[in-house]
């Protein structure tokens, strides 16, 4: 009955090694495979052939360069101090728009708050390139929105410093506007899901004992919404860290973001171990925040 | 207590303006007469004429759903095993190295994925001799590869608030383990396998970058061709069909959200009567 043995192993163990086993198998192959090849380019040495690498031929196999140079090179060190700062300002005013509008979120009549969350998801569904090239056509010189804030800061400022037209794209600030432009559905989505889980009737407790309503929102408010203020900051900073799509378009060439920096590497200079060993290092200053994130996520869960 | 609540609604409000003004903006320009893209020369409906009779924007569409359609759904089934596995097995061998697998994906930078995805398909070739050329197939494996886990997330969510009592209950009926996945685990999880998919559809259909870096001669995706020209500035016709694209998108979108709404609503009416019932 060798039908009823493969029936009965395959109940008892094979299925379940077959969901296993698929996604894991795939992942290993696709993800993890890829991402090594990264780690050994990164140690080769750099040739003329096609592909542009070797490994070794004489002692040592090994190369140290490409890391040497990502330290010692001011130019990678910029770019790395360029991009953790225009993600952290990114961030932080993410924090400060998308505080109020999730805390707002909440506080509206429960029949406005489903369509105006799904107001918040829509641009997400929309394509990331052309939410950027939206802010292309905003920032140009001779774009209406550009006319608007040139009038305001002629009339705000002494006429000596008056402008013809504000100098926006290509600037490290237009990069910070649009990411915070992308990314803040990021922002707001994890803050409103964890201000929605707040009891009311704290609010109302300390309200009665004579706080004011600054002084409920300091003391009671946020700190209960703590754990949605790390996850919606990474949900930014991380993605808005190694971002090249947004630099590459509105940034200034420079002074480059540090995805920008592994693409030309690749690219342009076609110095493969170079762009392996910042992808590398900049994978390692990732690690960080995202153990901070998924240590306080998992204290949120727990505490739930 | 029920003051007005008066600086939170004017954030809400600045932050819509902040949300719509741009994509706004881009609509009434897609109707500009004068080819200076920031310029207002009059209306016109051109941009929309040439759009439509220009073939290479429609290749790159029909590019772009062949490959978001197969890679959504081969990474719906690779990620929902991968869900169900994490959810529901609680120890198996290199459990630990597996959710960290499954996370990675999500953190990393697209920039590294898309450069490591290029050096193993080059060093595949280099070693085995496959893939002899990058394209089609090359885009849809790394497609996969990346919009699993997001696939992977939502029904891992879905299958822990899931009630595994059902699922008990069919065992010990004597149901075995692929009948109690096919009969019972499948169709709880459902909505949750179809808004993985539709995630996946999308990010396949919007992603640049991972593309651009496993793509090869003659493959060039709506998101490629509009990357290659937006690089240069801002041209009319790419406003006209980000128009087309935002408002199918929208329609898609506000038409789910109805959709899922009521099923929601109907859902819990059910739950309602079949408690009645039993009490």
């Amino acid at each position: 009955m060798a039908g009823s043995r493969l029936s009965r192993w395959f109940d008892r163990k094979g299925w379940s090694d077959l969901i296993v086993g698929a996604p894991y198998i795939w992942l290993l192959v696709f993800f993890l495979l890829p991402f090594l090849v990264v780690v050994a380019m990164s140690v080769a040495t750099k040739t003329s052939t096609a592909p542009p690498i070797s490994w070794g031929g004489e002692v040592p196999l090994v190369s140290w360069e490409a890391y040497a140079r990502v330290f010692g090179d001011g130019l990678y060190l910029r770019a790395f101090l360029t991009s953790v700062l225009n993600a952290a300002v990114a961030m932080v005013l993410c924090l400060l728009i998308g505080y109020p509008m999730a805390l707002g979120l909440v506080r509206v009549a429960p029949a406005w708050r489903n369509i105006l969350l799904m107001l918040v998801i829509l641009p997400f569904w929309t394509s990331f390139l052309l939410r950027v090239y939206a802010w292309m056509g905003l920032m140009g010189r001779n774009s209406w929105f550009n006319g608007m804030l040139t009038d305001a800061w002629n009339v705000l400022v002494p006429v000596d410093w008056a402008v013809r037209s504000i100098p926006m794209m290509n600037t490290n600030f237009a990069v910070v506007l649009v990411m915070v432009y992308t990314y803040l559905p990021f922002m707001i989505l994890p803050l409103y899901a964890s201000l929605e889980r707040l009891d009311p009737t704290l609010d109302e407790a300390a309200m009665d004992l004579g706080s004011k309503p600054a002084r409920v929102f300091w003391d009671v408010t946020l700190p209960q919404s703590i754990p949605g203020i790390i996850a919606g900051g990474m949900l930014v900073f991380i993605p808005a860290a190694g971002e090249l799509v947004i630099p590459t378009l509105v940034g200034n060439a420079s002074s480059p973001m540090i995805g920008r920096v592994i693409s030309d590497e690749f690219a342009q200079a076609r110095d493969w171990p170079m762009a392996s060993a910042v992808a590398v290092v900049l994978l390692l200053m990732m690690v960080v925040p995202t153990m901070l994130y998924s240590h306080f996520q998992a204290r949120a869960e727990g505490s739930k | 207590m029920k003051r007005r609540p008066v600086f939170l609604i004017t954030m809400l409000a600045f932050g819509f303006a902040f949300f719509y003004i741009p994509i706004l903006s881009m609509i009434v320009y897609s109707f500009n007469e004068s080819r200076l893209a920031t310029v207002w020369g009059g209306f016109s409906t051109k941009w929309y004429v040439s759009l439509f009779s220009n073939r290479q924007v429609l290749a790159a569409l029909v590019l772009s759903l062949k490959i978001a359609f197969i890679s959504a759904s081969i990474a719906t089934i690779l990620g929902t095993m991968a869900g169900i596995a994490l959810a529901r097995f609680r120890a198996f061998r290199g459990r630990v190295m597996f959710s960290g697998l499954v996370t990675a994906p999500l953190i990393m930078p697209e920039v590294i994925t898309g450069i490591s995805s290029l050096m193993f398909f080059i060093m595949l070739a280099e070693w085995i001799g496959w893939p002899a050329q990058r394209g089609f197939t090359t885009v849809t494996l790394a497609h996969i590869t990346f919009s699993m886990v997001f696939v992977t997330t939502v029904v891992q969510a879905r299958m822990i608030q899931a009630d595994r009592a059902i699922e008990e209950a069919a065992m010990d009926l004597g149901s075995r383990p692929w009948q109690v996945l096919f009969d019972v685990t499948l169709p709880v999880i459902f909505p949750a396998i179809l808004s993985g998919w539709l995630l996946a559809f999308t990010i396949s259909l919007d992603d640049v970058v991972i593309t651009s870096f496993t793509t090869g001669p003659g493959s060039t995706t709506l998101p490629l061709l509009i990357w290659s020209k937006v690089k240069l500035g801002v041209t009319p016709d790419i406003n006209a069909l980000a128009t087309l694209m935002v408002l199918v998108v929208g329609a898609g979108v506000l038409i789910a959200g109805i959709v899922m709404n009521r099923a929601a609503a109907r859902a819990s009416a059910d739950a309602r009567l079949a408690y009645r019932a039993n009490e």
